[in-house]
Protein backbone atom coordinates (compact mmCIF):
# COMPACT_ATOMS: atom_id res chain seq x y z
CA UNK A 1 0.00 0.00 0.00
CA UNK A 2 2.61 2.29 0.83
CA UNK A 3 5.01 1.84 -1.72
CA UNK A 4 2.01 1.97 -4.25
CA UNK A 5 1.02 5.42 -3.21
CA UNK A 6 4.23 6.87 -3.19
CA UNK A 7 5.02 5.62 -6.63
CA UNK A 8 1.86 7.28 -7.29
CA UNK A 9 3.24 10.08 -5.95
CA UNK A 10 5.87 10.41 -7.63
CA UNK A 11 4.53 9.51 -11.28
CA UNK A 12 1.56 12.12 -10.61
CA UNK A 13 3.44 14.63 -9.46
CA UNK A 14 7.32 15.96 -11.01
CA UNK A 15 9.12 17.30 -8.76
CA UNK A 16 8.04 21.27 -8.95
CA UNK A 17 6.84 23.49 -6.01
CA UNK A 18 3.39 23.82 -7.10
CA UNK A 19 2.21 22.31 -3.52
CA UNK A 20 -1.72 22.25 -3.03
CA UNK A 21 -3.03 23.97 -0.34
CA UNK A 22 -4.33 21.92 2.66
CA UNK A 23 -7.94 21.89 3.15
CA UNK A 24 -9.20 22.94 6.38
CA UNK A 25 -13.24 23.13 6.06
CA UNK A 26 -15.01 20.04 6.15
CA UNK A 27 -14.83 19.84 2.38
CA UNK A 28 -18.24 19.73 -0.10
CA UNK A 29 -21.17 18.15 1.82
CA UNK A 30 -22.35 14.33 1.08
CA UNK A 31 -25.38 14.21 -0.97
CA UNK A 32 -28.43 12.99 1.35
CA UNK A 33 -25.82 13.22 3.98
CA UNK A 34 -28.66 14.49 6.90
CA UNK A 35 -30.78 11.62 5.93
CA UNK A 36 -28.34 9.03 6.40
CA UNK A 37 -27.71 8.80 10.07
CA UNK A 38 -32.07 8.17 10.44
CA UNK A 39 -32.21 5.88 7.91
CA UNK A 40 -29.77 3.96 9.37
CA UNK A 41 -31.18 3.95 13.21
CA UNK A 42 -34.58 3.14 10.73
CA UNK A 43 -32.74 0.06 9.28
CA UNK A 44 -31.35 -1.16 12.55
CA UNK A 45 -34.41 -0.88 13.77
CA UNK A 46 -36.66 -2.82 11.17
CA UNK A 47 -33.96 -5.62 11.02
CA UNK A 48 -34.11 -6.11 14.76
CA UNK A 49 -37.66 -6.43 14.83
CA UNK A 50 -38.08 -8.40 11.41
CA UNK A 51 -35.58 -10.99 13.28
CA UNK A 52 -37.33 -10.91 16.79
CA UNK A 53 -34.25 -9.17 18.56
CA UNK A 54 -36.59 -6.75 19.69
CA UNK A 55 -39.64 -7.29 22.59
CA UNK A 56 -42.30 -5.33 20.56
CA UNK A 57 -43.15 -4.89 24.60
CA UNK A 58 -40.68 -2.76 24.96
CA UNK A 59 -39.92 -1.24 20.71
CA UNK A 60 -42.85 -1.73 18.79
CA UNK A 61 -42.17 -2.82 15.26
CA UNK A 62 -41.98 0.11 12.21
CA UNK A 63 -44.79 -1.90 10.72
CA UNK A 64 -46.79 -1.88 13.53
CA UNK A 65 -46.23 2.14 14.35
CA UNK A 66 -47.45 2.66 10.77
CA UNK A 67 -50.41 1.07 11.10
CA UNK A 68 -51.30 2.80 14.24
CA UNK A 69 -50.67 5.49 12.81
CA UNK A 70 -52.92 5.01 10.03
CA UNK A 71 -55.60 3.73 12.83
CA UNK A 72 -55.22 7.10 14.43
CA UNK A 73 -55.41 9.40 11.65
CA UNK A 74 -58.83 7.24 10.37
CA UNK A 75 -60.75 7.58 13.55
CA UNK A 76 -59.36 11.56 13.79
CA UNK A 77 -58.10 10.60 16.82
CA UNK A 78 -54.27 12.09 15.65
CA UNK A 79 -55.21 15.23 14.34
CA UNK A 80 -57.47 16.19 17.14
CA UNK A 81 -54.87 15.98 20.10
CA UNK A 82 -52.15 17.28 17.28
CA UNK A 83 -54.45 20.39 16.40
CA UNK A 84 -55.41 21.10 20.12
CA UNK A 85 -51.59 20.88 20.64
CA UNK A 86 -50.53 23.39 17.78
CA UNK A 87 -53.04 25.64 19.30
CA UNK A 88 -51.33 25.68 22.57
CA UNK A 89 -47.98 26.05 21.01
CA UNK A 90 -48.97 28.57 18.61
CA UNK A 91 -50.80 30.89 21.12
CA UNK A 92 -47.81 30.75 23.44
CA UNK A 93 -45.34 31.68 21.10
CA UNK A 94 -47.61 34.05 19.88
CA UNK A 95 -48.42 35.95 22.87
CA UNK A 96 -44.59 35.35 23.90
CA UNK A 97 -42.96 36.72 20.79
CA UNK A 98 -45.23 40.15 21.32
CA UNK A 99 -44.43 40.63 25.06
CA UNK A 100 -40.91 39.67 24.72
CA UNK A 101 -40.04 42.19 21.67
CA UNK A 102 -41.78 45.02 23.49
CA UNK A 103 -40.03 44.25 26.78
CA UNK A 104 -36.66 44.05 24.94
CA UNK A 105 -37.74 47.01 22.59
CA UNK A 106 -38.46 49.29 25.61
CA UNK A 107 -35.69 48.07 28.19
CA UNK A 108 -33.20 48.39 25.05
CA UNK A 109 -34.06 51.56 23.79
CA UNK A 110 -34.40 53.51 27.58
CA UNK A 111 -31.69 52.89 30.70
CA UNK A 112 -34.70 53.64 32.56
CA UNK A 113 -36.99 50.41 30.96
CA UNK A 114 -34.37 48.74 31.35
CA UNK A 115 -34.01 49.26 34.86
CA UNK A 116 -37.13 47.80 35.57
CA UNK A 117 -37.24 45.16 33.19
CA UNK A 118 -33.93 43.38 32.78
CA UNK A 119 -33.88 42.18 36.60
CA UNK A 120 -36.93 40.10 36.47
CA UNK A 121 -36.28 38.59 32.91
CA UNK A 122 -32.68 37.53 33.98
CA UNK A 123 -34.52 35.94 37.21
CA UNK A 124 -36.93 34.28 34.98
CA UNK A 125 -34.30 33.19 32.56
CA UNK A 126 -32.87 31.72 35.57
CA UNK A 127 -35.95 29.52 36.86
CA UNK A 128 -36.57 26.43 34.64
CA UNK A 129 -40.44 26.56 33.49
CA UNK A 130 -41.11 22.96 34.92
CA UNK A 131 -40.52 24.49 38.59
CA UNK A 132 -43.19 27.43 38.08
CA UNK A 133 -45.53 24.78 37.23
CA UNK A 134 -46.73 24.28 40.19
CA UNK A 135 -46.94 27.79 41.09
CA UNK A 136 -48.89 28.00 37.74
CA UNK A 137 -51.45 25.46 38.99
CA UNK A 138 -52.34 27.47 41.69
CA UNK A 139 -53.00 30.96 40.29
CA UNK A 140 -54.70 29.63 36.96
CA UNK A 141 -55.83 26.18 37.77
CA UNK A 142 -55.05 23.34 34.69
CA UNK A 143 -56.94 24.68 31.79
CA UNK A 144 -55.60 26.06 28.81
CA UNK A 145 -55.19 29.39 30.20
CA UNK A 146 -52.09 27.78 32.59
CA UNK A 147 -50.67 26.08 29.46
CA UNK A 148 -50.55 28.61 27.29
CA UNK A 149 -48.88 31.23 30.06
CA UNK A 150 -46.22 28.33 31.19
CA UNK A 151 -45.15 28.63 27.11
CA UNK A 152 -45.53 31.97 27.00
CA UNK A 153 -43.44 32.03 29.99
CA UNK A 154 -40.77 29.97 28.39
CA UNK A 155 -40.92 31.75 24.74
CA UNK A 156 -40.51 35.40 26.26
CA UNK A 157 -36.65 35.17 27.21
CA UNK A 158 -34.83 34.32 24.53
CA UNK A 159 -36.68 36.19 22.53
CA UNK A 160 -35.96 39.16 25.11
CA UNK A 161 -32.19 37.91 25.59
CA UNK A 162 -31.37 38.15 21.90
CA UNK A 163 -33.35 41.21 20.75
CA UNK A 164 -32.04 43.05 24.01
CA UNK A 165 -28.68 42.14 23.11
CA UNK A 166 -28.42 43.12 19.49
CA UNK A 167 -30.52 46.46 20.62
CA UNK A 168 -28.07 47.54 22.60
CA UNK A 169 -25.03 45.71 20.29
CA UNK A 170 -26.05 48.22 17.44
CA UNK A 171 -22.83 49.72 15.98
CA UNK A 172 -21.75 53.43 17.30
CA UNK A 173 -20.60 53.77 14.05
CA UNK A 174 -23.88 53.74 12.48
CA UNK A 175 -25.03 56.17 15.38
CA UNK A 176 -22.61 58.56 14.34
CA UNK A 177 -23.78 58.25 10.79
CA UNK A 178 -27.01 59.00 11.59
CA UNK A 179 -26.09 62.29 12.90
CA UNK A 180 -25.07 63.93 10.34
CA UNK A 181 -27.75 62.71 8.26
CA UNK A 182 -29.93 64.71 10.81
CA UNK A 183 -32.54 61.71 11.31
CA UNK A 184 -35.12 61.84 13.43
CA UNK A 185 -35.18 59.61 16.44
CA UNK A 186 -38.24 57.31 14.84
CA UNK A 187 -36.04 57.52 11.16
CA UNK A 188 -33.26 56.00 13.50
CA UNK A 189 -34.57 53.51 14.87
CA UNK A 190 -36.63 52.19 11.69
CA UNK A 191 -33.72 52.33 9.64
CA UNK A 192 -31.08 51.98 11.88
CA UNK A 193 -31.82 50.10 15.09
CA UNK A 194 -34.53 47.66 14.72
CA UNK A 195 -33.37 46.22 11.26
CA UNK A 196 -29.97 46.31 12.90
CA UNK A 197 -31.56 43.89 16.30
CA UNK A 198 -33.38 41.91 12.98
CA UNK A 199 -30.80 39.24 13.18
CA UNK A 200 -30.72 38.98 16.92
CA UNK A 201 -34.30 38.51 16.75
CA UNK A 202 -34.31 35.53 14.43
CA UNK A 203 -31.50 33.79 16.23
CA UNK A 204 -33.80 34.36 19.43
CA UNK A 205 -36.86 33.62 17.81
CA UNK A 206 -35.09 30.35 16.82
CA UNK A 207 -34.78 29.29 20.11
CA UNK A 208 -38.10 30.43 21.22
CA UNK A 209 -40.35 28.01 18.30
CA UNK A 210 -38.05 25.19 20.27
CA UNK A 211 -38.87 26.13 23.59
CA UNK A 212 -42.25 26.52 22.83
CA UNK A 213 -42.40 22.85 22.10
CA UNK A 214 -40.58 21.58 24.46
CA UNK A 215 -42.53 23.71 26.97
CA UNK A 216 -45.92 21.95 25.95
CA UNK A 217 -45.17 18.73 26.51
CA UNK A 218 -44.13 19.44 29.46
CA UNK A 219 -47.35 20.91 30.34
CA UNK A 220 -49.22 18.53 28.28
CA UNK A 221 -47.57 15.12 30.48
CA UNK A 222 -48.12 17.32 33.62
CA UNK A 223 -51.87 17.74 33.35
CA UNK A 224 -54.10 17.05 30.09
CA UNK A 225 -56.75 15.71 29.27
CA UNK A 226 -56.55 16.36 24.91
CA UNK A 227 -53.12 17.26 23.28
CA UNK A 228 -50.24 14.91 22.14
CA UNK A 229 -49.19 14.66 25.57
CA UNK A 230 -52.20 13.30 26.67
CA UNK A 231 -52.21 10.86 24.09
CA UNK A 232 -48.32 9.55 25.11
CA UNK A 233 -49.49 9.90 28.61
CA UNK A 234 -52.66 7.59 28.00
CA UNK A 235 -50.05 5.18 25.83
CA UNK A 236 -47.95 4.43 28.53
CA UNK A 237 -50.77 3.19 31.16
CA UNK A 238 -51.96 0.88 28.42
CA UNK A 239 -48.36 -0.25 27.59
CA UNK A 240 -48.98 0.80 23.62
CA UNK A 241 -45.41 1.77 22.40
CA UNK A 242 -46.13 1.75 19.15
CA UNK A 243 -48.73 4.81 20.07
CA UNK A 244 -45.99 6.40 22.09
CA UNK A 245 -43.70 6.11 19.60
CA UNK A 246 -46.59 7.76 17.03
CA UNK A 247 -46.65 11.15 19.36
CA UNK A 248 -42.62 11.16 19.93
CA UNK A 249 -42.46 10.91 15.70
CA UNK A 250 -45.13 13.76 15.46
CA UNK A 251 -42.92 15.80 17.75
CA UNK A 252 -40.13 15.52 16.19
CA UNK A 253 -41.93 15.94 12.61
CA UNK A 254 -43.61 19.47 14.48
CA UNK A 255 -39.86 20.73 15.63
CA UNK A 256 -38.07 20.11 12.23
CA UNK A 257 -40.92 21.68 10.41
CA UNK A 258 -41.01 24.73 12.86
CA UNK A 259 -37.44 25.37 12.78
CA UNK A 260 -37.36 25.09 8.74
CA UNK A 261 -40.14 27.84 8.66
CA UNK A 262 -38.77 30.04 10.79
CA UNK A 263 -35.08 29.52 8.89
CA UNK A 264 -36.92 30.48 5.87
CA UNK A 265 -38.20 33.30 7.05
CA UNK A 266 -34.83 34.10 8.16
CA UNK A 267 -33.65 34.00 5.02
CA UNK A 268 -36.16 35.97 3.43
CA UNK A 269 -35.69 38.50 6.24
CA UNK A 270 -32.01 38.86 6.15
CA UNK A 271 -31.26 38.56 2.47
CA UNK A 272 -29.03 41.44 2.55
CA UNK A 273 -26.61 39.17 4.32
CA UNK A 274 -26.44 35.89 2.15
CA UNK A 275 -25.97 37.39 -1.01
CA UNK A 276 -22.28 36.60 -1.37
CA UNK A 277 -22.03 34.06 1.17
CA UNK A 278 -23.03 30.97 -1.11
CA UNK B 1 -31.77 80.89 1.44
CA UNK B 2 -33.86 83.51 0.34
CA UNK B 3 -31.50 86.06 1.93
CA UNK B 4 -29.15 87.69 -1.18
CA UNK B 5 -26.28 88.55 1.30
CA UNK B 6 -23.76 86.20 -0.11
CA UNK B 7 -22.07 84.75 2.96
CA UNK B 8 -18.24 85.27 2.10
CA UNK B 9 -17.05 82.12 4.58
CA UNK B 10 -19.02 78.85 4.69
CA UNK B 11 -16.58 78.09 7.62
CA UNK B 12 -14.82 80.18 9.93
CA UNK B 13 -12.95 78.95 13.19
CA UNK B 14 -11.64 81.08 15.64
CA UNK B 15 -9.44 80.23 18.44
CA UNK B 16 -10.58 76.43 18.34
CA UNK B 17 -9.80 74.20 21.15
CA UNK B 18 -10.52 70.46 21.90
CA UNK B 19 -8.63 68.47 24.47
CA UNK B 20 -9.23 64.60 25.76
CA UNK B 21 -8.96 63.95 29.34
CA UNK B 22 -6.70 67.44 30.10
CA UNK B 23 -4.52 67.03 26.95
CA UNK B 24 -4.86 69.68 24.34
CA UNK B 25 -5.54 68.26 20.60
CA UNK B 26 -5.96 70.72 18.81
CA UNK B 27 -5.59 74.53 20.11
CA UNK B 28 -5.54 77.75 18.27
CA UNK B 29 -6.96 76.69 15.50
CA UNK B 30 -8.11 79.44 13.15
CA UNK B 31 -9.94 78.29 9.43
CA UNK B 32 -11.71 80.25 6.96
CA UNK B 33 -13.02 78.25 3.89
CA UNK B 34 -15.03 80.47 1.22
CA UNK B 35 -18.22 78.67 -0.19
CA UNK B 36 -17.15 76.45 -3.34
CA UNK B 37 -13.48 76.46 -2.02
CA UNK B 38 -11.99 73.05 -1.79
CA UNK B 39 -9.29 72.89 1.06
CA UNK B 40 -6.81 69.68 1.95
CA UNK B 41 -6.34 69.35 5.60
CA UNK B 42 -2.55 67.07 5.64
CA UNK B 43 -1.17 66.01 8.57
CA UNK B 44 0.73 63.11 10.29
CA UNK B 45 -1.57 60.25 12.74
CA UNK B 46 -2.64 61.31 15.52
CA UNK B 47 -1.86 65.34 14.91
CA UNK B 48 -5.80 65.63 15.35
CA UNK B 49 -7.29 65.96 11.72
CA UNK B 50 -10.05 63.69 12.61
CA UNK B 51 -11.03 65.56 15.63
CA UNK B 52 -11.13 68.64 13.88
CA UNK B 53 -13.40 67.31 11.37
CA UNK B 54 -15.70 65.78 14.19
CA UNK B 55 -15.33 69.40 15.77
CA UNK B 56 -16.64 71.02 12.36
CA UNK B 57 -19.42 68.29 12.08
CA UNK B 58 -20.55 68.48 15.61
CA UNK B 59 -19.60 64.79 16.17
CA UNK B 60 -17.68 65.75 18.86
CA UNK B 61 -20.03 65.38 21.99
CA UNK B 62 -18.76 65.37 25.35
CA UNK B 63 -14.77 66.85 24.40
CA UNK B 64 -13.98 69.24 26.21
CA UNK B 65 -13.32 72.68 24.12
CA UNK B 66 -13.72 75.78 23.00
CA UNK B 67 -13.29 78.71 20.71
CA UNK B 68 -15.83 80.08 17.62
CA UNK B 69 -17.07 77.65 14.85
CA UNK B 70 -19.25 79.20 11.92
CA UNK B 71 -20.48 75.95 9.67
CA UNK B 72 -23.52 75.99 7.69
CA UNK B 73 -26.20 73.95 9.11
CA UNK B 74 -26.30 71.66 5.57
CA UNK B 75 -23.44 69.58 5.71
CA UNK B 76 -22.22 66.15 4.82
CA UNK B 77 -19.22 63.94 6.29
CA UNK B 78 -17.93 61.32 3.99
CA UNK B 79 -16.46 58.53 6.59
CA UNK B 80 -13.08 56.63 5.61
CA UNK B 81 -15.35 53.54 5.95
CA UNK B 82 -18.40 53.71 3.54
CA UNK B 83 -20.78 53.42 6.37
CA UNK B 84 -23.64 51.97 4.18
CA UNK B 85 -26.29 50.14 6.07
CA UNK B 86 -26.39 46.89 5.06
CA UNK B 87 -29.65 46.11 5.40
CA UNK B 88 -30.99 48.66 3.02
CA UNK B 89 -29.96 48.48 -0.74
CA UNK B 90 -27.73 51.15 -2.65
CA UNK B 91 -30.64 53.18 -3.66
CA UNK B 92 -32.23 53.35 -0.04
CA UNK B 93 -28.88 54.38 1.40
CA UNK B 94 -28.08 57.61 -0.65
CA UNK B 95 -31.49 58.65 0.35
CA UNK B 96 -31.56 57.71 4.16
CA UNK B 97 -33.81 59.81 5.66
CA UNK B 98 -34.91 61.94 2.88
CA UNK B 99 -38.34 61.49 1.25
CA UNK B 100 -39.08 61.98 -2.07
CA UNK B 101 -35.70 62.16 -3.02
CA UNK B 102 -35.46 58.76 -4.91
CA UNK B 103 -35.52 60.97 -8.61
CA UNK B 104 -32.61 62.73 -7.45
CA UNK B 105 -31.02 59.38 -5.53
CA UNK B 106 -30.69 58.28 -8.92
CA UNK B 107 -29.36 60.80 -11.01
CA UNK B 108 -26.75 61.28 -8.42
CA UNK B 109 -25.98 57.24 -8.91
CA UNK B 110 -25.82 57.40 -12.20
CA UNK B 111 -23.41 60.73 -12.04
CA UNK B 112 -21.00 58.67 -9.93
CA UNK B 113 -21.18 55.39 -12.21
CA UNK B 114 -23.76 53.60 -10.38
CA UNK B 115 -26.55 53.58 -12.82
CA UNK B 116 -28.39 49.93 -12.78
CA UNK B 117 -27.01 49.35 -9.51
CA UNK B 118 -29.71 51.36 -7.65
CA UNK B 119 -31.29 47.64 -5.68
CA UNK B 120 -27.95 45.95 -5.09
CA UNK B 121 -27.07 45.22 -1.38
CA UNK B 122 -23.92 47.02 -0.44
CA UNK B 123 -22.08 43.48 0.23
CA UNK B 124 -22.71 43.17 -3.62
CA UNK B 125 -20.16 46.49 -4.30
CA UNK B 126 -16.26 46.50 -4.17
CA UNK B 127 -14.66 48.92 -1.95
CA UNK B 128 -14.86 51.64 -4.57
CA UNK B 129 -18.52 51.51 -5.07
CA UNK B 130 -19.22 51.68 -1.84
CA UNK B 131 -17.21 54.28 -1.47
CA UNK B 132 -18.97 55.83 -4.46
CA UNK B 133 -22.68 55.40 -2.65
CA UNK B 134 -21.34 57.45 -0.20
CA UNK B 135 -20.33 60.31 -1.67
CA UNK B 136 -23.65 60.09 -3.50
CA UNK B 137 -25.59 59.97 -0.17
CA UNK B 138 -23.47 62.99 1.22
CA UNK B 139 -24.13 65.00 -2.17
CA UNK B 140 -27.74 64.39 -2.79
CA UNK B 141 -27.93 66.74 0.82
CA UNK B 142 -26.63 69.42 -1.86
CA UNK B 143 -24.60 70.55 0.97
CA UNK B 144 -22.81 73.42 1.63
CA UNK B 145 -19.86 72.10 2.97
CA UNK B 146 -18.77 68.43 2.37
CA UNK B 147 -16.30 67.03 5.20
CA UNK B 148 -14.54 63.91 4.09
CA UNK B 149 -12.19 62.28 6.64
CA UNK B 150 -9.48 60.08 4.07
CA UNK B 151 -12.55 59.09 2.06
CA UNK B 152 -10.38 57.48 -0.06
CA UNK B 153 -7.56 55.67 2.65
CA UNK B 154 -8.72 51.96 2.35
CA UNK B 155 -8.98 52.30 -1.33
CA UNK B 156 -6.32 50.76 -3.91
CA UNK B 157 -3.65 53.13 -5.61
CA UNK B 158 -5.76 52.45 -9.01
CA UNK B 159 -9.24 52.86 -7.60
CA UNK B 160 -8.07 56.16 -5.46
CA UNK B 161 -7.29 57.63 -8.92
CA UNK B 162 -10.55 57.42 -10.71
CA UNK B 163 -11.93 58.45 -7.38
CA UNK B 164 -9.89 61.71 -7.34
CA UNK B 165 -11.09 62.34 -10.96
CA UNK B 166 -14.83 61.64 -9.53
CA UNK B 167 -14.58 64.04 -6.96
CA UNK B 168 -13.29 66.69 -8.78
CA UNK B 169 -15.72 66.65 -11.47
CA UNK B 170 -18.54 66.32 -8.70
CA UNK B 171 -17.28 69.33 -6.83
CA UNK B 172 -17.08 71.33 -9.80
CA UNK B 173 -20.72 70.88 -10.90
CA UNK B 174 -22.10 71.12 -7.42
CA UNK B 175 -19.91 73.76 -5.77
CA UNK B 176 -19.71 72.57 -2.27
CA UNK B 177 -16.73 74.19 0.21
CA UNK B 178 -14.88 71.33 0.73
CA UNK B 179 -12.56 69.66 3.69
CA UNK B 180 -10.96 67.00 2.61
CA UNK B 181 -8.50 65.14 5.43
CA UNK B 182 -6.04 62.74 3.78
CA UNK B 183 -2.55 62.17 4.75
CA UNK B 184 -1.67 61.91 0.99
CA UNK B 185 0.01 64.63 -0.43
CA UNK B 186 -0.32 64.04 -4.08
CA UNK B 187 -4.16 63.46 -3.08
CA UNK B 188 -3.73 66.79 -1.07
CA UNK B 189 -2.27 68.64 -4.44
CA UNK B 190 -4.21 66.77 -7.07
CA UNK B 191 -7.45 67.75 -5.85
CA UNK B 192 -7.38 71.13 -3.51
CA UNK B 193 -7.48 74.61 -3.89
CA UNK B 194 -5.62 75.06 -0.98
CA UNK B 195 -3.77 72.65 1.48
CA UNK B 196 -3.19 72.94 5.26
CA UNK B 197 -0.82 71.13 7.54
CA UNK B 198 -1.81 70.32 11.10
CA UNK B 199 0.58 69.47 13.57
CA UNK B 200 0.32 68.40 16.91
CA UNK B 201 -3.07 69.80 16.84
CA UNK B 202 -1.44 73.58 15.53
CA UNK B 203 -1.58 74.59 11.68
CA UNK B 204 1.61 74.83 10.92
CA UNK B 205 0.49 75.74 6.64
CA UNK B 206 -1.95 77.58 4.56
CA UNK B 207 -0.51 77.33 1.03
CA UNK B 208 -2.80 77.93 -1.92
CA UNK B 209 -2.37 75.42 -4.61
CA UNK B 210 -1.17 78.31 -7.53
CA UNK B 211 -1.40 75.25 -10.41
CA UNK B 212 -4.17 75.10 -13.12
CA UNK B 213 -7.65 72.94 -13.36
CA UNK B 214 -4.66 70.32 -14.62
CA UNK B 215 -2.96 68.59 -12.41
CA UNK B 216 -0.29 67.29 -13.60
CA UNK B 217 2.02 65.06 -11.49
CA UNK B 218 5.03 65.31 -13.51
CA UNK B 219 5.18 69.11 -13.44
CA UNK B 220 7.95 70.63 -11.93
CA UNK B 221 5.79 72.91 -9.84
CA UNK B 222 3.82 70.21 -8.66
CA UNK B 223 7.17 68.54 -7.67
CA UNK B 224 8.56 71.72 -6.11
CA UNK B 225 5.18 71.93 -3.78
CA UNK B 226 4.83 68.23 -2.92
CA UNK B 227 8.64 68.55 -1.47
CA UNK B 228 7.53 71.11 0.03
CA UNK B 229 4.77 70.16 1.89
CA UNK B 230 6.65 66.73 2.72
CA UNK B 231 9.18 68.93 4.70
CA UNK B 232 5.86 70.38 6.18
CA UNK B 233 5.06 66.67 7.39
CA UNK B 234 8.75 66.03 8.65
CA UNK B 235 9.71 63.74 5.66
CA UNK B 236 12.33 66.10 4.32
CA UNK B 237 13.83 66.27 0.81
CA UNK B 238 14.24 63.56 -1.57
N1 LIG C 1 -11.98 59.73 21.95
C1 LIG C 1 -10.70 60.03 22.27
N2 LIG C 1 -10.28 59.94 23.54
C2 LIG C 1 -9.02 60.25 23.87
N3 LIG C 1 -8.09 60.67 23.02
C3 LIG C 1 -8.45 60.78 21.72
C4 LIG C 1 -9.77 60.46 21.27
N4 LIG C 1 -9.83 60.67 19.94
C5 LIG C 1 -8.61 61.09 19.58
N5 LIG C 1 -7.78 61.17 20.63
C6 LIG C 1 -6.38 61.61 20.60
O1 LIG C 1 -6.30 62.83 19.92
C7 LIG C 1 -5.17 62.86 19.08
C8 LIG C 1 -5.60 63.20 17.67
O2 LIG C 1 -6.39 62.15 17.16
P1 LIG C 1 -7.06 62.21 15.73
O3 LIG C 1 -7.78 63.50 15.60
O4 LIG C 1 -7.83 60.99 15.55
O5 LIG C 1 -5.77 62.20 14.79
P2 LIG C 1 -5.67 61.99 13.22
O6 LIG C 1 -7.05 61.89 12.67
O7 LIG C 1 -4.93 63.17 12.73
O8 LIG C 1 -4.88 60.75 13.03
C9 LIG C 1 -4.49 61.52 19.20
O9 LIG C 1 -3.39 61.65 20.05
C10 LIG C 1 -5.53 60.65 19.80
O10 LIG C 1 -4.91 59.71 20.63
MG1 LIG D 1 -8.02 60.26 11.63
Amino acid sequence: MTVLSTKTFIRTKPAQPQRRRRRLGPGPAIPFGLQLGPALLLILWAAGSGLGLIDPRILSAPWTVIATFGQLIADGRLQDHLGTSTLRAASGLAIGLVIGTVLAIVSGLSRFGEAIIDGPVQIKRAVPTLALIPLLMLWFGIGEQMKIITITLAVIVPIYIHTHNALRSIDARYVELAETLDLTRWAFLREVVLPGALPGFMLGLRFAVTLAWVSLVVVEQVNATSGLGYMIGLARTYGQTEVIIVGVVVYAVLGLMSDAAVRLVERRALSWRRTLSH
Amino acid sequence: MASNAVPLKAVCTRDLYRGFAGRSVLSGIDINIAPGEFVALLGRSGSGKSTLLKALASLDHGVAGSGALHVPDNLSVVFQDARLLPWRNVLQNVTLGLTGADAAGRVILAEVGLQGRESAWPVELSGGEQQRVALARSLVREPELLLADEPFGALDALTRIRMHALLRELCVRRRPSVLLVTHDVDEAITLADRVLVLEDGRLIEDLTIDLGPERDHGTPRFGEIRRHLLARLGVGFH
